[in-house]
């Protein structure tokens, strides 16, 4: 089992209730987007901020990412809508 | 020069041009974003991915400077709670051919607004709040410098 941080930002953040939580992740979990579909079934609060995962948007070590990169050996996954700065 | 920063501090645009005037380039290009107004708008918060989104500017004011003649290339984003009018970003290129610095400094800003982690949330009257919506003609915008 590995552990891994996961953070949440913006709207991600406010429909969890969580910024921050450490996880255990269970095998079967190759990709950000399973860990995604994991991750819905936790509660109706999770199941609504990854009901549309394409409209998300994830960063693997503080790097951009796309949703089919790996999990393997990542330390930080941070989930969020597309960003809306600048 | 690359000077990047994540502030939730205002910044001085005359003094961050004079400082890439000194650099002797010649040229120098820069935009500054503020807080659009209207639609009874009363503040925006702007949040960020701390461990990220100094790294993130980096690479960008990076790649601006690999693939222009940039001598100075300056970054500042504003973070926190502003109000219609106040400053958010500020971009800043010197070069010494006038294409070069106006270009980096179109493509910072357009690929500042997909790759770097901000978001901002809108307060209106009577307490009503909403999230930004990332827009499509930024991603076009952005994607016109792939």
């Amino acid at each position: 089992m590995a552990s891994v941080t996961l953070l949440y930002f913006a709207r991600i953040r406010e429909q969890i209730g969580l910024a921050e939580e450490q996880r255990e992740l269970p095998g079967g979990i190759a990709t950000v987007r399973d860990l995604m579909a994991w991750l819905a079934g936790m509660d109706e609060r999770y199941e609504r901020a990854f009901a549309e995962p394409e409209k998300l948007r994830c960063a693997i070590d503080q790097v951009m990412s796309p949703l089919d990169a790996a999990t393997d050996g990542a330390e930080e996954i941070a989930f969020f809508p597309p960003v809306t700065g600048g | 020069m690359r000077r990047v920063l994540v502030q939730a501090e205002d910044f001085d645009p005359g003094s961050e041009l004079a400082a890439l005037g000194t650099l002797g380039s010649g040229g120098v290009a820069s935009f500054v974003g503020h807080v659009r107004g209207g639609d009874g708008l009363v503040a925006m918060t702007l949040e960020h991915y701390p461990a990220m989104t100094a790294r993130a500017l980096d690479t960008l004011a990076g790649e601006a400077e690999a693939r222009w003649p940039l001598d100075g290339v300056t970054l500042i984003h504003r973070v926190g709670r502003l109000a219609p009018g106040d400053r958010i970003v500020f971009v800043g290129t010197a070069s010494r051919h006038r294409a070069a610095a106006l270009e980096a400094c179109s493509f910072l800003i357009d690929r500042l607004k997909t790759d770097a982690p901000f978001w901002k949330k809108e307060e209106f009257a009577a307490g009503r709040s909403a999230w930004v919506e990332a827009r499509s003609s930024d991603d076009a915008a952005a994607r016109r410098w792939d």
